[in-house]
């Protein structure tokens, strides 16, 4: 580029025409710090807003779990709890799906042509809105999965986090629809990571006898480890940001628990629960939790595009 | 008995045969949800699609006989997704026109990419969050509060930093040669990316800014409190400043009502909505790949 702009300089030209190429660098350059402008306009105002609830709570708005708009109370503890717990549990589900399926997209068990159509089944996936994975949730995804929770109650009903009787709509329930919409974004971040790994690496496992799988195990996924990674933390910032197919089937319940059967509430849903019909200091407290919100899904982005700075070049 | 013939039972090779069966497993249980959605939207909306539903408003709820259609929520979404577009499209164009041509990678040049990676991220309900405190809250749209334009404004935040990106790297793959040869023969700088580079980069930004519509078309969270919903058609101009229906807010608000004849529609907003993302979607995965089979020739 660089050689173009002094070509660009040193040439003579009409004043209009000059000035107009002048403006229109400088519309470009105006346009494109808008993205700048919204970004610190969004953590801004998100911030001064949550001010008059910082200053009353504090931090033990993040640690404690009351939430009662007659009695002037906020503790967002349920909802941030309920944020981690359900992202992390659908991500951990997710990884092992996603990447198997990933490698069965980059390695030849069949043929390109069937890869490339499941390949492009799973990323149309991520296409659908997620109001209507909610609806699927709520009328076909809680029935069928009635009953295996009752049993998992029954069973397993020992362990803290399936403790409680099943409720119509629950913390797994929305883990589930989570794991659908993460699905594509792991699979699809794998899959480019394990294409960009060289295949001198592969020839060479090859060449010294290494079987398919053991080349897969302790050559392929090592060297693009890095970018599974990046692609985990981008799919852990989407699931602790998504909001509707959750609101509609986590119950949205303020009453904390630590069973996952038992309704839920995560920071998301609660915003999309009571924004619209919050008044007085309740307002300042949803956008305190929307900054929390905000904050970690800016962490965990900031360190995802770290990782991927910090590893790409290395082979 | 070392013989280098393929061995069935040595262990090396079970092994290799149980993850190759898990990893097809994985990729079954990948594309399951896909399909039993589609088709369950495409029975159970499909069977509610009716000439009534594109032209009646809906019923309050209550009256499980007869919902109506969604004709306001239809033609919300269309101009909510509309007002998104006209934003974002010129913003996002002339950003990615800066950081493709202009930026010699300097320090503003990389806070930007950077800052569209981060608004990428960014949840959807936060611009809707963000919007609500600058524009429905403080009433400075004529005192109107809840309105259409307000989820407008909501969705172009959102589409903004995939139509950079599409822009930056759809004008990095313009040959340089394009460039040298336009500025060559004396054009200007400007004239060469309206010109050249820009129409030779058109179909691949065009791609991305039909895959951000699609996206938004179908986006909820910042909609709920930003346009809201309303019942009512959509006749003038004036609408655009008060409460404004939507598809996917439709779905929302109906798939929580306890009765039948709501979640009917309900399914009827899913079938429309779906359809038209996953044809565009679809349709765009189909010209990428004409277009890369007719560049290899």
């Amino acid at each position: 580029m660089e050689e173009k702009l002094t070509l660009f300089k040193n040439r003579k030209r009409f004043g209009i025409e000059k000035n107009i190429d002048i403006i229109f660098k400088n519309t470009a350059l105006f346009l494109s710090s808008f993205v700048a402008i919204i970004l610190l306009g969004i953590i801004l105002v998100v911030f001064f807003q949550s001010f008059e609830s910082f200053s009353r709570y504090g931090l033990q708005f993040l640690v404690t779990s009351e939430w009662n708009p007659v009695k002037d109370e906020y503790g967002a503890f349920t909802a941030i709890y309920g944020t981690l717990v359900t992202s992390i549990l659908s991500l951990l589900i997710t990884i092992p799906l996603g990447v198997g399926t990933a490698i069965f997209l980059t390695e030849d068990f069949v043929p390109k042509v069937a890869r490339e159509i499941i390949g492009s089944f799973v990323e149309l996936l991520a296409a659908i809105p997620s109001v209507v994975l909610g609806l699927w949730a709520i009328f076909v995804i809680e029935p069928f999965f009635r009953e295996f929770f009752v049993f998992l109650h029954n069973f397993f009903g020992w362990i803290p986090l399936f403790s409680s009787e099943p409720s119509g709509r629950n913390s797994l329930l929305a883990i589930l629809i989570l794991v659908v919409m993460l699905l594509p974004i792991v699979t699809s971040i794998a899959r480019d990571s394990l294409n960009q790994v060289p295949k001198k690496l592969r020839n060479a496992a090859y060449g010294i006898g290494a079987s398919r799988w053991k080349t897969i195990f302790s050559v392929i996924l090592p060297a693009a480890l890095s970018g599974i990674m990046a692609g985990v933390l981008l799919a852990l910032g989407r699931a602790m940001g998504e909001t509707m197919a959750v609101t509609m089937i986590i119950g949205n319940s303020n009453k904390f628990s630590w069973s996952l059967l038992s309704p839920g509430y995560t920071i998301s849903s609660m915003l999309a629960n009571q924004f619209g019909e919050a008044d007085g200091s309740q307002v300042s407290s949803l956008f305190y939790a929307a900054f929390v919100l905000m904050i970690l899904s800016l962490f965990v982005n900031i360190f995802a595009q770290w990782l991927v700075k910090k590893f790409s070049l290395k082979y | 008995m070392n013989s280098l013939y393929y061995q069935k039972r040595l262990s090396r090779n079970i092994g290799d045969k149980f993850f190759t069966s898990l990893s097809v497993i994985c990729a079954v249980i990948a594309i399951l949800p896909l399909i039993f959605l589609v088709t369950y939207i495409l029975i159970k909306g499909g069977s509610q699609i009716t000439p009534e539903l594109f032209t009646l408003e809906p019923n309050p709820p209550g009256d499980d006989l007869d919902a109506g259609g969604i004709n306001p929520a239809l033609v919300g979404t269309l101009i909510i997704t509309s007002i998104a577009s006209i934003i974002a499209i010129p913003v996002g164009v002339g950003g990615g026109i800066y950081l493709a041509e202009y930026s010699k990678g300097g320090l503003f040049s990389r806070f930007i990419r950077f800052g569209v990676n981060v608004l990428a991220g960014v949840p959807s309900i936060i611009a809707g969050v963000f919007i609500y405190a600058l524009i429905v809250s403080t009433k400075i749209l004529f005192g109107s509060m809840y309105s259409g334009l307000a989820g407008g404004m909501a969705l172009s935040i959102l589409m903004l930093p995939t139509i950079i990106k599409t822009t930056d790297e759809g004008l990095k793959l313009v040959p340089n040669e394009l460039r040298y040869a336009s500025l060559g023969v004396g054009a200007s700088m400007y004239t060469t990316i309206l010109k050249v580079t820009l129409p030779s980069a058109f179909r691949s930004i065009a791609t991305g800014v039909v895959l951000g519509i699609a996206r938004a078309a179908g986006e909820t969270a910042p909609l709920i409190f930003t346009a809201l919903f309303s019942y009512y058609y959509i006749t003038g101009f004036g609408d655009l400043f008060y409460e404004m229906g939507s598809l996917a807010v439709l779905i929302y608000n109906f798939a929580l009502e306890p009765y039948d004849a709501q979640n009917k529609l309900a399914w009827a907003a899913s079938f429309i909505l779906v359809l038209s993302v996953l044809s565009v979607n679809i349709f765009s995965r189909i010209l990428t790949a004409f277009n890369e089979k007719t560049k290899r020739v």
